[in-house]
C-alpha cells in the first residue's frame, strides 16, 4: 500500500529509465495544468500533450461546411461552446456570425430537439464533434429523432476514434513510452481497448481519472510499468474491462468506420465514424470534409498534436497565435494543447 | 476530451432521469445504463454514459494498493 | 402608455417626455433629477472619483438581481475601490424595440432600490431607441467623493500598491455571478444566485478601521485568477495563493464541473480582494466578515518578491500552478 505522499515523493525522486509520456485526453492535460502536475515529477518523466481535443483535430473542410451551413437563411447551427472559435480556412463561426450566421451554443445534443420541435420550419443542424465518449450521445439523439418522427435536425459529423490515431502516432515513430488513456472514452470502450496497443508497441497503458490523486497514481503506475505492454486500469469506479455494451451497440447501429482527416495530421484508416447510408437523411454532407488549409502556414499544430514538439516550440506560441486571434485549433480550446500550456503557465 | 461528472439520480422519467450534481439538475438521458433513483452515475453532455461502482468510496485505496503492490 | 417600446419613444417628443415621467422621473425620484436641466449640478470639493460602466447582460432578469441592480453595483463599487464614496450615478438607457414597458419599469424600479441601498443618487439620465428584439443595454457612470475623515488612508489605494509579506483576501464565494448566468442560458436547473451587491458597507468599516490597505479591487468578467495576475503584474510582486482557501459555493464548484469551467476565472458581481499587510489581516478578515455580503471572506495568500509579476497557486495535491489572465471566453466546454 502506498499513500498519496508516498507516489509524490517518489515521482518526485525517480532515477529510472527517461520517459516521455502522453496524454491524450484534453480533460487531461487542462486536469494536469489546473493541479500544476507538471513540477511535482522528476525531470525523468516529461508529459507531452497529444491529440485529446475532438475541436482541434476538425479539419478546416469541416469548419468550412459549417459556416455554409449555418448562413443559409433556413438553417441554424447548434454546438457546443468551443466550437464556435476554431479557425477554418478562412474565418471561425463566430466570425461568421457576426455576418449573419445562426449558431447556437448548448450543453447536450438532446437539446436540439426542444428547439426543432418549437422551430419546425428550421433545419437544426448539430455539430456532432467528438471520440468514443460523444458519439454514443448522438445515436441516442438519433434514436429519439426517428422515434419521435423529427424530420428538420441534421448531423455535422466529425467522429473520431483514438485507437487508431494512437497507433498512427506511435507507427510514425512518436518517441513516447507511455500512454495516459483517456478516462472518458475508455468508460464507452472499456479499458481492454488498449490490450492490442501496449503489446504491439510494449509500452504501459494506464486509464486515468481526472482528481489530482487519481493522475497522480496513474503516472506512476505508468512509469513503473516502463517498457511492459500492459494496460492498467486506474479509474475504476467508473471503468470496466469491457466498456458500456449497450452504447457500443447504439454507436454500431447508427456509426459505421470511416477514414478520416485529422487536423494537421491527414487521413488516418478506420480513425472516425460516419452516419450509415442508410440514415443519410440526417447527414448534413459529412463525408469527404478532407480539406485542411491552415490558416497560419507557421502553424504547427500538426506537430504539437502528434507530440513532435512541445506547444512552447512553436514560433507562433503566444506571439503571433493567441487565444484571441488563435491561427490553429489547438489554441482554442480551453482543451486544447496550446491554449492548456499557455493558460496553466507549462513549460 | 470529455467533460463528465459524477451525480446522483433524483427520479427516473421513463428514458431520462434527472441527475443531482450538488445541487444544480440535469435532465439526462437513461437509454444507456439501466438506473433507479439514489444510482451514482457518470454524465456527458445530457447523457448518463455509466453507473460509479457501488464501493465508488474504496476505489481510490484500491488504486493506491495496486500501485504499491507495483512497486514492491 | 402602450405595452412595448416603440421607435416613438426615442424620438424626444412626447412618448418619450411620458416614458420619462410615468418610469425614469418616479423611480429616481429626487431634486438633481426633477429639475430636468440639461446637466445635473452638484456640490463637491476635493478630489472626486469618476466612472463609467455599460451593461450589456442577458437574460435582462436573473436569479438574485437583473440588468437594473447591476448595473448600479458595478459603477458603485468601481468608485469604491479607490477608497471614494459612491455620491451619484447617471445612466444612459438604451432600449430596443419591442421592450415590454412592465419589464422597463421592474427594472428601473430595482435600479431605484439598488442606488438606496447603496446611498447613490441618479443625478442625470438619457433614453435612446434602437431596432431589435426587445433588449436592453444601460450605461452608468458614477461620480465618488473622498469625506474628509477618511481621505488620508484611502488616498494612496491602487492596483500598484500591494508589498510584500502584504497578505491577499477576498470579501466571499467565487464564480456565483457567472454560474447564474450561464445557468439561464443553459439546460441545468439550479437555484445559484448572482452575487450582485454593493459593497458600501464593507469597504465603508475597512476605510473607517484606520488599517493600511494597500489594494482593493472588485472581482469581476474574468474571475479571481485575471483579477489577481492583473494585480500582480502592476505591483511586480509575486502573489502566492492557496487552492484550499480560495472561497467557492459547492453547488458553483460542482456547475463549473458540469460545463467544464475553473471557479477561478468565473466571474462576480458583489466580491472584492483586498491586499493589506499581513499582520491587519485577521483584523480586516474580521471587519468583512461581519459586513454585509462578507460572510465568507477568507484570507487566501501572500505577495512575495521572488518572481515579479506572477500569480502562483498553491493546489489541493501540493502542486504549484502557474496562472494568468482569463484566456479567450470562458465558454462552456464538452469536449
Amino acid at each position: 500500500m502506498m499513500t498519496l505522499d508516498d507516489v509524490k515523493a517518489w515521482l518526485k525522486n525517480y532515477d529510472g529509465p527517461s520517459m516521455r509520456i502522453m496524454e491524450v485526453c484534453g480533460s487531461h492535460t487542462g486536469a494536469i495544468s489546473k493541479n500544476g502536475i507538471p513540477g511535482m515529477l522528476s525531470e525523468k518523466i516529461s508529459l507531452l500533450s497529444g491529440p485529446g481535443c475532438p475541436v482541434c483535430v476538425t479539419p478546416s473542410a469541416y469548419i468550412d461546411r459549417l459556416i455554409e451551413l449555418a448562413m443559409r437563411p433556413d438553417t441554424c447551427v447548434v454546438t457546443f461552446g468551443d466550437l464556435i472559435r476554431v479557425p477554418g480556412s478562412s474565418k471561425s463561426l463566430a466570425l461568421a456570425k457576426g455576418e449573419g450566421a445562426r449558431v447556437k451554443m448548448v450543453y447536450s445534443p438532446l437539446d436540439i430537439i426542444p428547439l426543432a420541435k418549437k422551430d419546425p420550419d428550421t433545419i437544426w443542424c448539430f455539430a456532432a464533434v467528438g471520440f468514443e465518449t460523444t458519439t454514443p450521445v448522438y445515436a441516442a439523439l438519433m434514436d429519439e429523432l426517428i422515434r419521435d418522427d423529427i424530420r428538420n435536425v441534421r448531423l455535422l459529423t466529425a467522429l473520431k476514434t483514438m485507437p487508431e490515431v494512437i497507433d498512427w502516432l506511435m507507427s510514425s515513430g512518436a518517441d513516447v513510452q507511455g500512454f495516459i488513456a483517456p478516462g472518458h472514452v475508455s468508460v464507452v470502450t472499456g479499458a481492454d481497448i488498449w490490450k492490442p496497443l501496449a503489446q504491439k508497441y510494449s509500452i504501459p497503458f494506464g486509464v486515468a481519472g481526472f482528481e489530482g490523486p487519481e493522475l497522480l497514481a496513474a503516472i506512476a503506475g505508468i512509469v513503473m510499468n516502463y517498457g511492459r505492454g500492459v494496460v492498467k486500469n486506474y479509474y475504476p469506479r467508473v471503468v470496466t474491462p469491457e466498456g458500456n455494451r449497450t452504447a457500443q451497440k447504439e454507436i454500431d447501429r447508427y456509426f459505421e468506420k470511416a477514414d478520416v482527416v485529422w487536423r494537421g495530421m491527414g487521413k488516418i484508416p478506420g480513425s472516425g465514424r460516419v452516419l450509415r447510408p442508410e440514415y443519410s437523411f440526417f447527414d448534413a454532407g459529412s463525408r469527404g470534409l478532407d480539406e485542411d488549409h491552415k490558416k497560419n502556414k507557421a502553424c504547427h499544430c500538426d506537430e504539437v498534436l502528434t507530440g513532435r514538439i512541445t506547444p512552447r516550440q512553436c514560433p507562433l506560441f503566444g506571439k503571433a497565435c493567441t487565444p484571441v486571434n488563435p491561427q490553429g485549433a489547438c489554441m482554442v480550446s480551453t482543451e486544447g494543447a496550446c491554449l492548456s500550456w499557455l493558460a496553466g503557465g507549462r513549460e | 476530451m470529455c467533460v463528465a461528472l459524477p451525480g446522483r439520480v433524483v427520479s427516473v422519467d421513463g428514458e431520462y432521469a434527472q441527475v443531482d450534481f450538488e445541487g444544480n439538475e440535469v435532465r439526462a438521458l437513461a437509454g444507456l445504463v439501466k438506473v433507479k433513483p439514489g444510482d451514482r452515475v457518470l454524465v456527458h453532455a445530457g447523457c448518463i454514459l455509466q453507473k460509479l461502482a457501488a464501493d465508488e468510496a474504496d476505489s481510490m485505496e484500491e488504486i493506491f494498493r495496486e500501485i504499491g503492490e507495483e512497486f514492491a | 402608455m402602450a405595452e412595448k417600446i416603440t421607435m416613438a419613444h426615442g424620438s424626444g417628443g412626447r412618448s418619450t417626455d411620458e416614458l420619462i415621467d410615468t418610469i425614469f422621473a418616479k423611480e429616481f425620484d429626487n431634486p438633481v433629477l426633477d429639475a430636468m436641466e440639461d446637466s445635473a449640478v452638484v456640490p463637491v470639493t476635493g478630489k472626486i472619483a469618476l466612472t463609467t460602466d455599460s451593461f450589456v447582460v442577458t437574460p435582462l432578469k436573473f436569479r438574485g438581481g437583473d440588468i437594473g441592480r447591476l448595473c448600479v453595483c458595478g459603477t458603485v463599487n468601481d468608485l469604491l475601490m479607490r477608497g471614494a464614496r459612491p455620491a451619484w450615478l447617471t445612466c444612459g438607457f438604451i432600449l430596443e424595440e419591442g421592450l415590454d414597458i412592465g419589464l422597463l419599469k421592474e427594472l428601473t424600479a430595482s435600479m431605484a432600490a439598488a442606488a438606496k441601498e447603496a446611498g447613490v443618487r441618479i443625478a442625470a439620465g438619457d433614453t435612446k431607441v434602437v431596432e431589435g428584439h426587445g433588449g436592453m443595454y444601460i450605461n452608468t457612470a458614477g461620480v465618488g467623493i473622498f469625506p474628509k475623515e477618511t481621505s488620508a488612508a484611502a488616498s494612496g489605494i491602487c492596483a500598484s500598491a500591494a508589498r510584500a509579506s502584504d497578505a491577499i483576501l477576498v470579501s466571499g464565494t467565487m464564480g456565483d455571478h457567472h454560474a447564474a448566468i450561464l445557468s439561464e442560458r443553459m439546460a441545468i436547473e439550479t437555484d445559484i444566485e448572482s452575487d450582485n451587491a454593493p459593497l458600501v458597507d464593507m469597504v465603508g468599516n475597512l476605510l473607517a478601521s484606520g488599517l493600511h490597505i494597500h489594494t482593493m479591487r472588485d472581482v469581476t468578467r474574468g474571475g479571481l485568477g485575471t483579477v489577481l495576475k492583473e494585480l500582480a503584474a502592476a505591483s511586480g510582486k509575486t502573489f502566492t495563493i492557496r487552492e484550499s482557501a480560495i472561497p467557492v459555493n459547492p453547488k458553483v464548484r460542482s456547475f463549473a464541473g458540469l460545463l467544464g469551467l475553473d471557479p477561478v476565472y468565473m466571474g462576480n458581481e458583489g466580491k472584492m480582494v483586498v491586499i493589506l499587510p499581513e499582520e491587519e489581516a485577521q483584523q480586516a478578515l474580521e471587519i468583512m466578515r461581519k459586513s454585509r455580503y462578507g460572510s465568507q471572506a477568507a484570507i487566501i495568500g501572500r505577495v512575495t518578491e521572488e518572481k515579479p509579476g506572477e500569480l502562483l497557486m498553491e493546489t489541493d495535491i501540493g502542486g504549484l500552478r502557474r496562472l494568468d489572465v482569463l484566456q479567450g471566453e470562458g465558454l462552456p466546454r464538452i469536449c
